[in-house]
């Protein structure tokens, strides 16, 4: 980096003084000095106001000749017919004339202002629902890399390692060869499966197997579109908040019911009588 | 000419700089500015899971305990220790014919690594259930549904629902006692599908109960079809997350 632009050294020995990082106290010293020689040329600081505002906007518009015109015509077209920002051939017609300068004929009418230090203008021919509107607010955001790459990387690393050491110590279970005339003392589907096997020993396997998982996935489902209550803070959504607290707490009781607490047969024991019944 | 030192060979040349687009910050060497943090993103492959910047809440860990990232790296952990696995592995069982099974053996007993990677996949899809499952009831705490992310959560569901599958069908696979009297389990409950469940139970056992054709019906499902279908679903979960504004909240 260069020092061309000047630093207020005053600023900058006052900032290092108060401890400040040496690259703040550079910038703040360079703005310093900015505004000082904005001060010495006679320039005004900071916003400017309304009014200031609509009097550069004049003077820009009588220095720019047609150009203005296009921005003032605009307006009015789109309030009569282009509803839905659609124009009848007629209206677009009426616009272009209107943006060249009053029928003006010749390319030079476009409006661009041949002395002045503006180098573009404001397209005033695309209709407002033309454009996508991007209305994302300022957020407190952080570049992708390094930080949240680094914390990604972090957790795949302790997940694959944990995942590593299980697996070097744990044999994944391989039984014996596969028998359909040999039904096993304790046979269980796999966990994820278990509330439904669970469910099985109250209902007609009809609604355990079918219709209460249907209807809890159709809840799944369906619940961003049921729940419209808009906030998001667990103080305003409790209702929600506990439907589901009890639907997990539901699903895993008879998880670990049908898990750790059904022996041979399915019947009930208790795990430190007859051991798990369970398999991963 | 100047002799060049190493860094300057490899790096100004046609083909280094074919393989990294101008701006990568493998073409001249990275810098630790706002600029090249930024180029870092967007000349990369992970532009289309990441934008530039992120939300500054959503890299705290209880915020989201990275449950979707791991739930994706458990995916493809699952994917590369499954292939492995289809390296020595052959679907096939019936009287007399058992190979499924001799697979299963053969490969803990004399495959290089077999029995660790057998685990990996098998703890790994145990894993993955448990994440995706925890992911679902961490977005549904935080209201991470809300508009305008609704679809993104019926996406997320036919996910869990593809993780279940996945799951089960590789379940029969070792064609043991353990693998065919837990899918029987299962696959009795499909038969109870109102008006059409025998039909129902036909097509998913290729027969009237399980056997050899399932066995090839399931592994064709589980290394084919299901991941197919996963991964189109998980392109498109991870493209509203960004379309829909990027990570929700904060609270």
């Amino acid at each position: 980096m260069s020092d061309e632009v000047e630093i207020d050294q005053e600023v900058y020995d006052r900032l290092i003084g108060e401890g400040k990082n040496e690259r703040i106290a550079r910038a703040k010293a360079k703005a310093a000095a900015v505004r000082k020689s904005k001060i010495a040329e006679g320039q005004s600081l900071g916003p400017r106001s309304a009014e200031e505002n609509a009097k550069a906007l004049e003077e820009f518009r009588a220095s720019a000749g047609g150009g203005g015109v296009a921005t003032k015509t605009a307006a009015p077209a789109d309030a009569g017919g282009a509803a839905g920002g659609r124009l009848t051939p007629e209206q677009r017609a009426a616009r272009v004339a209107a943006s060249l300068g009053n029928g003006g004929s010749e390319p030079a009418s476009l409006g661009v202002p041949t002395s002045s230090d503006h180098t573009h203008r404001l397209l005033a021919l695309v209709p407002p629902a033309g454009i996508q509107q991007v209305q994302s607010k300022q957020m407190d955001k952080v570049y992708t890399w390094p930080h949240l790459l680094l914390v990604e990387f972090v957790a795949l690393l302790a997940a694959g390692s944990l995942l590593l050491i299980a697996s070097f110590f744990l044999d994944a279970p391989l039984g014996s060869l596969a028998n359909p005339n040999e039904v096993p003392a304790i046979n269980k589907a796999p966990w994820y499966f278990m509330g439904l096997q669970e469910l099985l020993r109250y209902f007609h396997p009809m609604v355990a197997g079918v219709t209460l998982p249907g209807v809890f996935v159709v809840a799944l489902l369906a619940a961003p579109y049921v729940d419209k209550n808009p906030s998001a803070h667990p103080e305003n959504r409790k209702v929600a908040n506990m439907a589901f607290t009890f639907f997990l707490a539901f699903w895993g009781l008879l998880v670990i019911i049908g898990s750790f607490l059904r022996g041979a047969g399915y019947e009930f024991v208790w795990p430190w009588v007859e051991g798990l019944g369970f398999t991963l | 000419m100047a002799k060049k030192d190493l860094k300057t060979t490899v790096q100004d040349n046609v083909i280094w700089k074919s393989i990294f687009r101008p701006g990568s910050i493998y073409r001249k060497g990275y810098r630790d500015t706002s600029r090249d943090r930024a180029l870092a993103s967007m000349n990369n492959v992970l532009y289309h899971l990441h934008p530039v910047k992120v939300k500054r809440h959503g890299l705290k860990l209880t915020y989201t305990y990275c449950l979707g990232g791991l739930s994706f790296f458990m995916f493809i952990l699952l994917t590369v220790t499954g292939i492995f696995l289809m390296f020595f592995y052959t679907p096939a069982a019936g009287a007399g014919t058992e190979v499924a099974y001799l697979n299963m053996r053969e490969l803990s007993a004399s495959v290089t690594f077999g029995q660790l990677v057998r685990n990996l996949h098998r703890w790994g899809a145990h894993a993955m259930v448990f994440t995706v499952f925890l992911h679902m009831a961490r977005v549904f705490y935080h209201g991470a549904y809300k508009p305008p992310r609704e679809f993104n959560w019926v996406v997320g569901v036919i996910l869990l629902i593809l993780t279940l599958l996945l799951s089960f069908t590789g379940y029969l696979l070792p064609w043991d006692q353990l693998a065919l009297w837990a899918v029987t389990v299962g696959t009795e409950m499909m038969g109870f599908t109102p008006v059409f469940g025998e039909q129902v139970q036909f097509v998913l056992l290729g027969g009237v109960e399980i056997g050899p054709n399932t066995l090839l019906r399931w592994y064709v499902l589980h290394v084919l079809f299901i991941p197919f279908v996963t991964v189109v679903f998980l392109a498109v979960h991870f493209w509203r997350i960004r379309k829909d504004g990027g990570i929700s909240g904060p609270l």
